[in-house]
């Protein structure tokens, strides 16, 4: 069962806003007055210092996208905001897990997490901390796996994404991401 | 050259030709009401800090300027949270500005301090707190801005203590220094869709336009008047564009809502396309939203994108400014094939030529383009109504019931065309919507989106503040003005000549009206009382002149005395029937096919 599977109900919002305090307030409050679910999110600074990037995974069940981004549009400090279907983005997402591994089992988790490519960042007697980043997809499939050897404590970032790139020939088209905002971003400099 | 941050925030205020602000001050204002004494700027002292901001928004709606309030921090600034949530539903222009307890208590429950930017952020269209007085010139000049552009709105400035005591190096900004990479509203409309409504218009044959709140912000009303007199197609005005476009003329068909006219709310029910401009498909509008205008193909034009496709899907959905897509549909139109004709263009206020008659035009090749003939079997399918459903009320002679149409159709006969008119929230409300005759723009402040009851008087003083060539007369419920009329001494002592006119019913009529219709009359904590309190004692005491009015046959003497002085306020207490309902009515959530008449025409059956 997919907690943050790629079905219909999500989407993913890259919304680029100022990089002053209360923005992620003011965010959060127009999702919860306005009844639109969040299903993750995840904030950082973006590559200009000026702005920060959130990446929110919203459940289009909610409220039309439409009136989501919309909006999230009219909030002054939101800079610009990118659509991206899963279809045609690239997520990756990251887990920490610490894990019961006693000595019968600890060696099937260690496999486990050789298979998915994750890596070990904590040892103690009888548990394991374990650390996985990728598709939000596979993480759930790890996650599934781990559970049966018992899960003591668990974090997961929220997913961040982007385009992905156009691989064809010839003049260059835009990415696959539909960007509203009142005007590109000047980069600093 | 050096200022503090308190005298740099006046002077900023001044940079934006800011001629009178209401506030109240207090501890975390203080140093920002020092400077007060040498501004230009004329400062209105209010009884409670509700008053400061309604006053405010009075004086935005009937001048097109921002209104500016300011306030202390904690208790102040909660108690200007009502008119900026007000002002955010009817997009009105406010900045207001708040003290804060000084950045270093900022968070520690320090005395009166409370949360203003956190607690307005969903009612206000941005707020700033102000960490550094070197950014108040900045903020101040991005506050009007962001105030006054795009979908107007209330913005909100916090300042704390030690900021506006702080020196800082005064500057003033130019309009390109302003730091707002996330803000740029639309304000042309996108040709192609121009076009593409410009072409459903002159294919329909049941249009409608349905004028918003958004045609008087974008000042629209003389294009407005031009779209509707060259195209012919009839005008409803909602409650918030009450007075866009004259009453008086004959494409005008009035209210339509909850508690519109037959007319106005069934021409909306067949109509084939609706050109919705500046409205947003309120619910007291649309009725069932889903059985609203089931027919009806949708031109919607609104400067704020989030309002197209919100409650009812466009056909045609067109960001931007009113007035300009108007001018810019008009040439579609003309395009299209619509000629200029000298008897229709323009049409400066007498008859509008071929509009009055809904007759075929033969002006040249406007008949051909606009074939007007193709509406006047909805023209006069709409007379019929209007003939059948004209609103209605039995004002019986002598001592009986004194009825609230009544007194208001007197007191718009006995004032000029162009009197202001307050209301607040409730029967009265659209009492008097359905029975002034509203003619010219901004001659209608009320309370739309909030519904806010204790409107009606500090909002009238402030439109007084703002048009005191003006008169202003507050038509208010016995409820409302218990709920706010203290700044009555506000205006005795600023000498602001306003003139309420209460319905007094004894009671909070609306509630009364709906616990008689929809809960069995179990009347649940409704009743005032007519003399408790004593309104013309009340009023006198706060240095009015109070009149009391018990029959039909005092009405008029006593309104012709209101209008007569000039020099004080005056209270009508009016003694209303308290049983008359308003009609017509859709129910809650009702379609609007199911509109409730006045029961003397409920026989008939539409």
């Amino acid at each position: 069962m997919s907690m943050y599977g790629t079905d219909k109900r999500h989407h993913t919002l890259t919304v680029l806003v100022e990089n002053k305090s209360g923005v992620l307030a003011r965010v959060a409050g127009l999702f919860s007055r306005r009844g639109y679910n969040i299903f993750s999110l995840a904030v950082a600074p973006s590559d200009d210092e000026r702005f920060s990037r959130i990446t929110i995974v919203v459940d289009v069940e909610s409220s039309p996208l439409e009136q989501i981004i919309k909006q999230l549009d009219k909030l002054i400090p939101v800079v610009s905001i990118t659509e991206l279907d899963p279809a045609v983005s690239r997520e990756r997402e990251l887990l920490l897990a610490t894990v019961e591994a006693g000595p019968e089992t600890r060696g099937q988790v260690i496999q486990l997490v050789g298979v998915f490519e994750g890596k070990i960042v904590d040892v103690g007697h009888d548990r394991l901390t374990v650390m996985l980043a990728g598709a939000p997809a596979k993480l759930d499939d790890f996650e599934d796996l781990i559970r049966s050897y018992g899960i003591v404590d668990m974090q997961r970032t929220g997913r961040v994404a982007l385009p992905m790139l156009d691989r064809s020939r010839g003049p260059a088209r835009r990415p696959g991401g539909r960007t509203m905002g009142p005007r590109p971003i000047e980069k600093a400099g | 050259m050096e200022l503090t941050g308190a005298q740099a925030l006046i002077k900023s205020l001044e940079m934006q030709q800011v001629e009178v602000m209401f506030g109240l001050p207090g501890g975390a204002i203080l140093p920002v009401y020092d400077p007060i004494l040498d501004s230009s700027i004329r400062h209105i002292l209010v009884r409670h800090e509700q008053g400061a901001g309604h006053m405010a928004e009075g004086y935005a709606q009937v001048t097109g300027r921002p209104g500016v309030a300011m306030v202390t921090s904690g208790p102040g600034a909660t108690n200007i949270v009502t008119p900026l949530a007000d002002a955010y539903m009817d997009s009105i222009p406010l900045v207001v500005v708040t003290g804060q307890v000084p950045t270093t208590a900022i968070g520690t429950d320090a005395f009166q301090e409370s949360d203003i930017t956190g607690i307005t952020m969903g009612i206000t269209k941005h707020n700033w707190l102000i960490t550094d007085g070197a950014d108040i010139p900045r903020v101040v000049a991005e506050a009007f801005h962001v105030a006054t552009t795009g979908r107007p709105g209330p913005v909100l400035i916090d300042v704390p203590k030690d900021v506006a005591n702080r020196p800082m190096e005064w500057y003033w900004p130019e309009p390109g220094e302003l730091d707002l990479p996330g803000y740029k509203p639309v304000t042309q409309g996108d040709p192609a869709l121009v076009r593409s409504a410009a072409e459903l218009l002159l294919a329909a044959e049941r249009p409608i336009i349905y004028a918003g709140g958004g045609i008087l912000k974008a000042r629209a009303s003389g294009p407005l008047r031009e779209l509707a007199e060259r195209t012919g197609i009839p005008v409803v005005t909602t409650l918030m564009a009450r007075g866009s476009f004259p009453d008086s003329h004959p494409l005008c068909l009035g209210m339509p809502g909850m508690h519109g006219n037959f007319t106005a709310v069934t021409a909306m029910q067949r109509s084939d396309l609706l050109i919705a401009l500046g409205s947003r498909f309120d619910d007291r509008v649309t009725g069932k939203v889903d059985a609203f205008a089931p027919e009806a193909k949708v031109i919607h034009v609104d400067i704020d994108p989030a309002e197209l496709n919100k409650a009812r899907r466009a056909d045609v959905a067109i960001a931007g400014d009113c007035r300009l897509v108007i001018d810019e549909l008009l040439s579609a139109l003309e395009a299209c094939g619509l000629r200029h004709s000298d008897a229709t263009r323009g049409g400066s206020g007498g008859a509008p030529s071929d509009a009055v008659s809904g007759a075929p035009s033969a002006k040249g090749s406007l008949a051909a383009a606009f074939p007007r003939q193709r509406l006047s079997p909805w023209r006069a399918q709409l007379s019929e109504w209007q003939r059948r459903y004209p609103l209605v009320y039995d004002q019986q002679p002598g001592p009986g019931a004194l009825k609230p149409q009544f007194v208001l159709e007197t007191l718009r006969d006995a004032t000029p065309e162009d009197t202001i008119v307050a209301s607040g929230v409730g029967q009265h409300q659209m009492f008097a919507s359905q029975w002034w005759q509203f003619d010219h723009p901004y001659t209608w402040v009320n309370s739309g989106g909030l519904g806010t009851m204790g409107f009606a008087v500090p909002a009238a003083i402030g439109a007084k503040v703002g048009r005191p060539d003006r008169m202003v007369w507050a038509v208010d419920g016995d409820g409302c003005f218990q709920m706010t009329a203290q700044e009555l001494v506000t205006a005795s002592s600023e000498r602001i000549p306003v003139k309420i006119a209460i319905l007094n019913n004894a009671y909070l009529g609306m509630v009364r009206q709906w616990q008689e219709m929809f809960y069995g009359e179990r009347y649940s904590e409704v009743y005032l009382s007519p003399d408790l309190p004593d309104y013309v004692g009340w009023a006198e005491a706060m240095g009015c002149v109070g009149i009391r009015v018990e029959s039909p046959e005092e009405v008029a003497p006593a309104i012709d005395k209101a209008n007569n002085i000039d020099d004080r306020p005056v209270v009508v207490d009016f003694r209303t029937d308290a049983f008359e309902k308003v009609f017509p009515m859709v129910a809650a959530g009702a379609s609007n096919d199911d509109i409730v008449v006045d029961p003397s025409q409920a026989e008939e059956g539409p």
